[in-house]
């Protein structure tokens, strides 16, 4: 990093303040997903019926749950997990989405077409009902949620590669790569695909949040991760239960997490849109 | 003398940037009398097209007017809202702008758009502004007006859609026209009919044309009256022929100079005291031009066209092309646009496959490996390309470095980082391009800058043939003029050969010994270039060249009725 980024990053943090809060957010969410289960009060998954059910207190801030654990750390535990499935499933899906999309608006042609008609199949079902049909055809593990969400994130990188490569493709610069030696499969890993993952950060910023609301909610609806595993989906869906009897305190805290959570990699999102375009740098 | 239309008085606009408040307009003064055709020329930054923003109330958020005084028919205008301006006088300013297309609403058609700029004003029925847009289409010769009437900005040449923008502005019967480079862009026989077209109907009303360009040879064709304005001020102010024949500021001294005219030669185009760092180098080098290698008998042309053939999709882009060059020879294309220069260029570089045809590159078949495959050649780094655009010909995430580097790397098979990063040096003094701008990227490169980069990139791997597709054709004049000096320089120095494709008849004949003239894809003339350009045996280059402004072309816009339909 140079000076001249980290001026920039200055400026643009400066210029909206949002962006800092969200970076900031997001930044405390991974140290607690790095740090969170050894700091933790209390083990998030060890039962004390005596304390079932007890409200918000000095000694539980959020409360317990249904078998006395204490709602608060089983919420921070509980990061690491839902972040790194989100985590791994973006990777996956803008990893293969991208080299995919480069491919078709370089190539164009049969390929654009056979690949964008997939694409527009993929898209066409309810993709929280693909996941779903997904995840339990391949039965109940982390890593099937992985793939299922990252599935049906594939269309969106898919398409916003191929139409970030297919308006560069005829440009100076990537024709002059060609009179210098290269051949086409290289301008479009080491030129072009460089040239869009600036404009793809933000997507996948953006992502971020959906994916951890995708694989909570796979949880919620009793598939991928199972109890006892602490784990917001399944947080929710458990003190879902217990609403009516008036123990609202078992929703709130993972409610609070997974919204907070979404909100900050949106706004994080747009930050980084304005960090990354180099045109904004000078 | 009349009273003034419009004065402009010590007017400053500053825009506020992330580094501060910058002056872009800094204490102008000029006026305009009724029916008086002003010109405004000046190069990118000059502050010429804020100015005009200025007088229409079109500043961006960012900018706005710091001081002095606009006054339209004695009426201060300075601050008054869009709205008040055209309570108390319609619309009495028009604007037409540089990118007819993109001025234009795609998804309306045209008669729509005319409509629309009509009742603006008046109240009218869907039928009388119909009939009213009719007519406008008429007043700006537009062939079959009946038919274009239907038509979308898209299915319109760019000289149509400026004739249709020409017909809204005057839709609203100003009496003060703006043109912000209302030419840039179209060909030279189209801007001719444009530029006709436009003073004609401006003499005809009445009506005051401010005429914004940064072409001499246009402002003085058409202007009664020209102002040059450098960064923000106005350095002089005189009727064209004065202006130009005897510049008394020395910036207007160098921005003659540097446009080409149809007598000017390669050395003359810079004065004075030039600020690039190969300025001392480009005067040492400036002697006699260097007899070409005489060619021994039974050695091959350089490169050799065959009936060259290139169709996409039904159209045909390049149609039976043939000719040759010598070792050491500048070779011009010209024509407008589609005719097929740039797929020809593209064709030599084997950058694209040829349908069909031959290409021979010192006596070896060079058509023979597929373009796809071509990267592998050994020939490929002695046919080497300047792009157009310097700003869209550099990797926005390389260095200038990186950009020479990168042919060294891939065709010379250079590794070691200290070869490498020698001979980047090595080019760019060649090119003269400072060393400390090598770690910069391209935006934060000027034109001038950006286009030295890319002339270093082409030669890094020493080509024997060098494509130079409108190298300067994006460029200010000042700045063409030292990089026209620099290609010169590097092909005596480097003894390469150019095929230098360009619109611009004027520097293809001051840089290329022979020029083939194209017109839809095929060879209309060719030859010695001084004979093409003196003598020219073809009606089309006839045409071409009188299409030409020239900065000593007399006065008489106003006289001069425009004739011919649609361009």
């Amino acid at each position: 990093m140079s000076t001249a980024t980290l001026n920039h990053i200055g400026w643009v943090l400066r210029g909206n303040l949002l962006t800092g809060v969200a970076a900031a957010g997001v930044g405390l969410l991974c140290l607690l997903a790095i740090i969170g289960p050894s700091i933790v009060p209390y083990d998030p998954v060890v039962s004390d019926v005596s304390q079932a059910l007890r409200p918000p207190s000095a000694a539980h801030w959020a409360g317990t749950d249904q078998l006395g654990r204490d709602v608060f750390s089983r919420t921070v535990v509980a990061a690491r997990l839902d972040l790194m499935i989100a985590a791994s499933a973006v990777a996956l899906s803008f990893g293969v989405g991208a080299v995919i999309g480069s491919f078709c608006g370089y190539v164009g042609g049969w390929l654009d077409r056979a690949v964008g008609r997939f694409v527009d199949v993929l898209m066409a079902f309810p993709l929280f009902v693909l996941a779903m049909a997904m995840v339990a055809a391949l039965g109940n593990r982390v890593e099937n949620i992985v793939i299922a969400t990252a599935f049906i994130n594939l269309p969106f990188y898919i398409r916003f590669a191929r139409a970030e490569v297919n308006v560069r493709r005829n440009l100076g610069w990537v024709e002059a790569a060609r009179a210098c030696g290269d051949s086409h499969l290289k301008v479009v890993l080491s030129f072009l695909l460089p040239n869009v993952l600036p404009a793809m950060a933000v997507q996948v910023s953006l992502n971020l949040g959906w994916a951890v609301l995708n694989a909570a909610g796979l949880s919620f609806i009793g598939l991928g991760v199972q109890a006892p595993t602490p784990e917001w989906g399944i947080m929710v869906a458990e003190g879902a239960r217990f609403i009516s009897t008036g123990n609202w305190w078992l929703v709130v805290c993972p409610g609070i997490a997974l919204m907070v959570t979404v909100l900050f990699f949106n706004l994080l999102g747009d930050g980084l849109r304005d960090i990354l375009d180099p045109r904004m740098r000078t | 003398m009349t009273a003034p239309l419009l004065e402009v008085e010590d007017l400053r606009v500053t825009f506020s940037t992330r580094r501060g408040l910058v002056e872009a307009v800094r204490g102008i003064r000029f006026g305009l009398a009724p029916g008086e055709t002003l010109g405004i020329v000046g190069e990118s930054g000059s502050g010429k097209s804020v100015t005009a923003f200025a007088i229409t109330h079109l500043l961006d958020a960012a900018g706005r007017i710091s001081g002095g005084h606009i006054r339209y028919r004695g009426q201060d205008i300075t601050r008054a809202s869009a709205r008040s301006l055209r309570r108390d006088h319609g619309a009495a300013i028009s604007m037409i702008f540089q990118n007819p297309r993109a001025a234009l609403n795609p998804i309306r058609t045209v008669g729509l758009q005319i409509a629309d700029a009509l009742r603006a004003k008046v109240d009218l029925s869907a039928r009388e502004a119909r009939d009213r847009a009719l007519a406008l289409l008429k007043d700006v010769l537009i062939r079959d007006p009946e038919r274009r009437l239907d038509a979308y900005p898209h299915e319109l040449s760019g000289g149509m859609c400026q004739r249709v923008m020409i017909a809204m502005a005057i839709a609203s019967e100003p009496d003060l026209l703006i043109a912000d480079e209302p030419t840039t862009g179209l060909d030279v026989t189209t801007q001719k009919t444009v530029m006709d077209l436009l003073a004609g109907i401006t003499a005809q009303r009445g009506m005051a044309t401010i005429l914004i360009t940064h072409d001499l040879g246009l402002a003085a064709t058409y202007c009664d009256r020209v102002v040059v304005m450098e960064q923000g001020r106005i350095v002089e102010a005189a009727a064209p022929l004065q202006l130009f024949e005897s510049p008394a500021h020395p910036y207007t001294r160098r921005l003659v100079a540097a446009s080409p005219n149809r007598h000017s030669r390669i050395e003359d185009l810079v004065v004075g005291q030039d600020d690039s760092p190969s300025a001392g180098h480009v005067a040492t080098s400036l002697g006699p031009r260097r007899q070409l290698p005489a060619a021994k008998p039974g050695d091959p042309p350089l490169l050799e066209v065959q009936q060259l053939v290139k169709r996409f999709d039904g159209a045909t882009a390049v149609n039976g092309v043939s000719f040759q060059m010598a070792r050491g020879e500048s070779l011009g294309l010209v024509g407008e646009s589609g005719s097929g220069k740039s797929t020809l260029s593209r064709l030599i570089c084997r950058l694209i496959d040829a349908s069909d045809g031959q290409i021979i590159f010192d006596g070896q078949p060079f058509g023979s490996v597929p373009a796809r495959d071509f990267h592998r050649s050994p020939l490929r780094k002695d046919v080497q390309i300047v792009f157009q655009d310097p700003h869209d010909s550099l990797n926005p995430r390389f260095t200038a470095a990186d950009c020479i580097a990168h042919p060294l790397r891939r065709l010379m098979g250079l590794t070691d980082r200290k070869a490498i990063r020698a001979a980047v040096e090595d080019c760019a003094v060649k090119v003269g391009l400072p060393l400390d701008l090598l770690e910069r990227f391209p935006h934060q490169l000027s034109g001038g800058q950006k286009a030295r980069v890319g002339i270093a990139r082409a030669i890094a791997c020493q080509p024997r043939l060098l494509i130079l597709d409108e190298p300067t054709a994006a460029l200010d004049v000042s700045v063409q003029a030292v990089i026209l000096q620099l290609l010169d320089r590097l092909r005596r120095e480097e003894s390469l050969s150019f095929v230098f494709v360009s619109h611009d008849l004027n520097v293809v004949r001051m840089m290329c010994e022979r020029t083939i003239v194209l017109r839809n894809g095929e060879i209309v003339e060719s030859g010695p270039s001084n004979q093409v350009f003196t003598a020219p045996t073809s009606d089309y280059t006839r045409t071409l060249l009188a299409a030409i402004p020239a900065i000593d072309g007399a006065r008489g816009a106003a006289s001069r009725v425009a004739v011919g339909s649609g361009a």
